[in-house]
């Protein structure tokens, strides 16, 4: 009888093990195969086209370098890169101000406010209401219509103020006492209080702006303000190479495209890849936190 | 007379309370109302102004005579959104693309937090973990370039389906085929993360149910049947709602990139659409009818799911 019990949990275990290997292998495997079609030879990769790559057809950079020589990709990282500062000082500053405020029980019109944000979960003017105001104000085409338009997040705002709330008030009033404004108490007490929730909420804005290209395609009209994402969509998705130098003959241009295009995405990819292991435990708390207080 | 005279005399004092408390509190919460300004100005602007801007869905808007210049029409719109054809078209679509995800996508990351929770090696089980999270953070524009370049005639995805002795399909060509791509590179990106709460809902369970178990015989298969599943339940129960809640919602991005004049058919839903009509046809408010239309749904929707939620688990979901 024991040993039958055993032998069901062994075939149990395997049959589980390998189910999630297989899981494992489908999620990987795409991934894989893109980077190791990055360096690949061109030419090599043509002759095996249609085949499962294990390891990289030859060895080659070429791609990488015709990247690197590309005058849009290093220009569309530093305007994600400006647009990811500076929209994530002003998300910051606003949440983090509006989330504090917010958590105060003593204003009068504290629900008043709090029902006019809450409402825009539900409700939206829509995107050509919103594209008219942006338009209206002057931001096509500027940076600011990347930074004040997502400006406040209403679920991280939400996430913020219940993290504020939940600290404790006399700690507050001691700091009054001993003669503390409240934007002293709000830059030495709350805020050094709150490590994990303003880690997990800059994460979730950092992640907004690095991903974003909608605002981006609606708003922005010049070539050389495109965030990254969008010149990406040009490349990828459009298939226009004409950004990517003209040093392939017009013949091997479609073959090159493919490596290009791998490359190109693990350019682009990396540094999402790079910070992630590191800060994996920050997302997985910002999902819990979100799914318990949402 | 009298009754009238005295109330009135009660509404001005307390009129005059009003005004009072009002000053006193600006007064006393002073440097609040200051930190506040900004969220106060961005929700003003770049939410309720659009909102009051939404007035155009029921008038003939040009950019000349402005939101209010621009004469009345009524439900105009509306009704030819309603008497067009991509009225059925573009919420067939997204029914059924949401249908799909729900029936194939929603299962997933439960079976996989389950099958997770059934591994004793943790460091087999953390390295599944973070692979299949891996897929979450390649962005929309990467993911959806990855499908394309996947689903050619020798794509990755081809190749598989050649493997197996079938046709190469173009996914993104055939109308047909489109909605299940869709949904599956949907469905492949976010599964191990959307996991994640189940995950922590199973790290919940008092292991000594399962001893107990044990010892009355229960074999694995029933444990997971008897214990997991149902510790499981109101977790998945909350999900499903919220899902439902979104059932008349596909997002414009992946749309946008993955769609193209030969599968609008199958593809076209309300965002997209409204895209196209507002952004590159300048047809501000028909467009904006249409997402309007779409933005009561979504909020009915949203206040039905928060009534089912309250009925069904005690508590709403807002």
């Amino acid at each position: 009888m024991n040993s039958i019990t055993s032998k069901d949990e062994k075939v149990f275990s395997a049959i589980n093990v390998i189910l999630l290997a297989v899981f494992g292998f489908i999620c990987a495997y795409p991934i894989y195969y893109i980077v190791m079609g990055s360096f690949s030879e061109p030419m090599e990769m043509m002759k095996h086209v249609g085949e499962f790559l294990a390891k990289p057809y030859g060895f080659s950079l070429a791609a990488y370098k015709t990247v690197a020589e590309n005058r849009m990709i290093p220009q569309g990282y530093l305007n994600t890169l400006l647009y990811l500062t500076v929209g994530l000082i002003v998300n910051m500053t606003f949440t983090s101000l509006g989330a504090y405020a917010l958590s105060k029980k003593t204003m009068a019109l504290r629900n008043p406010i709090m029902l006019m944000v809450s409402f825009t979960m539900f409700f939206s003017g829509g995107m050509i209401p919103t594209y008219l105001v942006v338009q209206e104000l002057g931001m096509i085409d500027n940076w600011t219509a990347m930074v004040f338009p997502t400006a406040i997040n209403t679920f991280n705002l939400i996430i913020m103020r219940t993290s504020f709330q939940e600290l404790p008030e006399e700690l507050f009033e001691s700091m009054r006492i001993d003669g503390g404004n409240e934007w002293q108490i709000f830059f030495h007490i709350a805020i050094p209080l709150s490590p994990a929730v303003l880690a997990v909420i800059a994460l979730y804005y950092g992640v907004y702006h690095w991903n974003s290209w909608m605002p981006a395609m609606l708003y922005m009209r010049t070539r050389e303000n495109y965030p990254l994402q969008l010149v990406l969509r040009e490349i990828l998705i459009n298939n226009d190479l004409s950004s990517m130098g003209g040093n392939a003959s017009d013949g091997d241009q479609e073959y090159i495209s493919a490596t290009l295009k791998y490359a190109t995405i693990i350019v682009a990819t990396v540094p999402i890849m790079c910070v992630y292991p590191f800060l994996q435990k920050y997302f997985m708390k910002g999902v819990m936190v979100g799914a318990i207080k949402g | 007379m009298l009754k009238a005279v005295s109330g009135n005399a009660v509404q001005t004092t307390s009129k005059k309370n009003i005004a009072q408390r009002i000053k006193k509190d600006l007064r006393k919460n002073k440097t609040y109302y200051i930190m506040l300004l900004p969220l106060i100005l961005f929700y003003l602007i770049f939410h309720y102004y659009p909102m009051y801007g939404a007035q155009i869905a029921f008038k003939d808007f040009s950019v000349g005579k402005g939101i209010i210049g621009s004469p009345w029409v009524g439900l105009k719109h509306f009704e030819s959104f309603f008497n067009s054809i991509y009225f059925t078209r573009l919420l067939g679509n997204t029914l059924v693309i949401n249908l799909m995800d729900i029936v194939f996508g929603f299962p997933l990351p439960i079976i996989l937090a389950i099958l997770l929770n059934e591994v004793r090696c943790s460091a087999y089980r953390r390295t599944i973990q973070t692979v299949t999270y891996l897929p979450h953070f390649i962005s929309t524009v990467v993911l959806c370039s990855m499908v394309k370049e996947f689903t050619t005639r020798t794509g990755l995805i081809n190749v598989v389906i050649t493997m197996f002795g079938g046709e190469p399909i173009l996914f993104l060509q055939q109308p047909e085929w489109y909605q299940p791509m869709f949904v599956a590179s949907g469905i492949w990106s976010e599964c191990g993360w959307s996991s994640i709460i189940y995950m922590a809902a199973l790290s919940a369970i008092d292991t000594e149910q399962y001893e107990a178990a044990r010892i009355d015989g229960a074999n694995r298969l029933q444990q997971m049947w008897n214990i997991t599943l149902p510790a499981l339940l109101p977790t998945i129960v909350i999900m499903l709602i919220i899902r439902c809640g979104k059932i008349m919602n596909v997002g414009a991005e992946k749309t946008l990139l993955l769609y193209n004049p030969a599968t609008y058919k199958t593809a076209d839903v309300i965002a997209s659409y409204v895209y196209r009509k507002g952004i590159l046809d300048a047809d501000y408010s028909f467009s904006t009818a249409v997402g309007l239309f779409n933005s009561v749904i979504n909020f009915i929707m949203l206040l039905s799911v928060n009534k089912i939620s309250n009925k069904l688990t005690g508590s709403g979901l807002f």
